[in-house]
């Protein structure tokens, strides 16, 4: 009973609390136009090179952007307690850790799922792109199990700040790397073997995929391997991630290097 | 030269800026490479370089009041005898002057891990363009610290423009490809015609027209600049708002 209170109203509060600032005048421009205009570069730089349809990359962006909320609000929940000085406090606190931490990742997938969600209906609109009505609920879901997937990555991300401190620097970094290689952008097959070799153990790139195929028609049976891998991905991420919490926190009491970075 | 010398220092926004840029070049040389043809690509390596010269300054510029009054320095400088332009004119140089590495690592970068081989055809000019894109970038940086200064979140709106301009500016997409309605609003940023003026001077064509119409939108930031400082000067003295927002 502690532990689901920890996880559903433990992960509520911090959210809240840890997010204090995100006010409509940072969240509109940051996590509602700045991807509007992602998709609008890329879709215009597709169409110079004359490479993919519009939809191509309306779907490709929209997902990808769920990265910016997903990284960036998994660091914060390290780097924000740290800023408040209450890091040391819930460090040393009994709660169980699988609760206190995935607890705190439920708000992020959401808020990551909607971004996304808006991105791609305004994308869609703007650019007159086609969506079938068919596709809306399989296009959901895929979009959750992305940001999902991606908030995993961003429990390394958080396990990494306790010891980084420059956590935001990090975040851009995978950004980036998650813009070149999960095929948002450039087709998989046209970059290097590793690169798409390596872009199938990445968050986004199945559910890229998937979502493209939904949206140019296909049902969600079809692409529910793809969906799937996204799952087992994000899943392989969030196991990855808690150890690597686990163990830095452990090495920061070891160091006592919890307030220092 | 000061504040260049802590900006560099600033992971985020010294290497920070530098690297990130980077990320959406490789896009936009992956995407041009598939596309198939040479010349776009040494356009896109041209683009993507000062794409990384305007992220240093749009991302940064819009908090840099904002910076200050964190650190608890804003009424010291505004107290100070010379003009409050003449202390924060410097530092949105100092930004876009980092941009200088970014375009030189994205040039570098593209040599020799996508083989674009870019010749320069008046090297004098293309130095010169370059240094009057980083003037009017940093009086663009200067009018956006000074508008956003009584908007809390100044940050979040520098961040927003990075996107904007790199497309309408015509970072890496030709002006003809987009909306007729957009084009006026190209016109009016100097680094549409920055941007255009490193092009010229790298392919061998024309660049001073460019070139002056940039330094000429560059000087007209500056005086504009300086008009809202003092009006926001004015207006957080009568207010007692300079610690505010």
């Amino acid at each position: 009973m502690t532990s689901l209170r920890i996880f559903f109203y433990g992960g509520q509060m911090t959210y809240r609390a840890l997010f204090y600032w995100l006010t409509p005048q940072i969240y509109v421009p940051s996590l509602l136009v700045a991807p509007i205009f992602q998709i609008l570069l890329f879709v215009y730089i597709g169409r110079s090179a004359g490479l993919e349809s519009d939809q191509f990359y309306v779907v490709g962006n929209a997902i990808q952007y769920a990265a910016i909320p997903c990284l960036f609000a998994m660091t914060q929940m390290i780097g924000g307690e740290r800023y408040q000085n209450t890091l040391s406090a819930i460090l040393v606190s009994p709660a169980r850790r699988i609760p206190l931490f995935f607890g705190r990742a439920v708000p992020v997938v959401l808020n990551g799922a909607f971004v996304s969600a808006f991105s791609l209906t305004a994308g869609a609109i703007i650019l007159g792109v086609e969506i079938p009505r068919s596709a809306v609920p399989g296009l959901a879901f895929v979009i959750v199990v992305a940001a999902f997937s991606c908030t995993g990555l961003g429990l390394i991300n958080a396990a990494l700040s306790l010891r980084i401190r420059e956590n935001a620097v990090l975040s851009n970094v995978i950004f980036g790397f998650l813009l070149i290689f999960t095929g948002a952008n450039v087709p998989l097959d046209e970059l290097p073997n590793w690169m798409s070799t390596a872009a199938q153990a990445l968050p986004f790139t199945h559910a890229i995929e998937a979502a493209r195929e939904l949206a140019d028609g296909a049902s969600i049976v079809s692409v529910a391997d793809l969906i799937g891998a996204e799952l087992v991905i994000g899943l392989m991420y969030a196991f990855v991630g808690y150890g690597l919490l686990r163990f830095m926190e452990v090495q920061s009491r070891t160091h006592a290097s919890l307030e220092r970075s | 030269m000061y504040h260049l010398k802590m900006i560099s220092r600033s992971p985020f926004e010294g290497y920070g800026q530098v690297i990130y840029p980077l990320f959406f070049a490789t896009v936009a040389f992956f995407v041009f490479r598939a596309g198939d043809s040479a010349q776009t690509l040494v356009y896109a390596s041209l683009g993507a370089a000062v794409m990384g010269m305007w992220s240093a300054t749009s991302t940064t510029a819009g908090g840099a009041m904002q910076r200050e009054r964190w650190h608890g320095t804003l009424e010291l400088l505004v107290g100070t005898p010379p003009h409050f332009a003449l202390i924060l004119l410097p530092i949105t140089l100092a930004m876009s002057t980092i941009g200088i590495y970014s375009l030189a690592a994205t040039l570098l970068y593209g040599h020799f891990l996508f083989g674009i081989d870019l010749e320069v055809v008046h090297p004098l000019q293309f130095a010169i363009a370059i240094l009057g894109t980083v003037l009017s970038f940093g009086a663009l940086g200067f009018v956006f610290a000074v508008t956003f200064v009584r908007f809390r979140a100044a940050w979040a709106l520098g961040n927003l423009f990075e996107y904007p301009v790199w497309l309408i500016g015509g970072f890496l997409v030709p002006l003809v490809l987009l909306p007729h309605w957009v084009r006026p609003i190209s016109w009016v940023l100097a680094p549409t015609w920055g941007m255009n003026a490193i092009r010229e001077a790298a392919a061998g064509g024309a660049p001073l027209d460019d070139l002056l119409l940039c330094l000429g939108l560059g000087a007209l930031y500056l005086a504009l600049g300086i008009l809202l400082t003092n009006r926001a000067l004015h207006s957080a003295r009568a207010n007692a708002a300079l610690q505010l927002s």
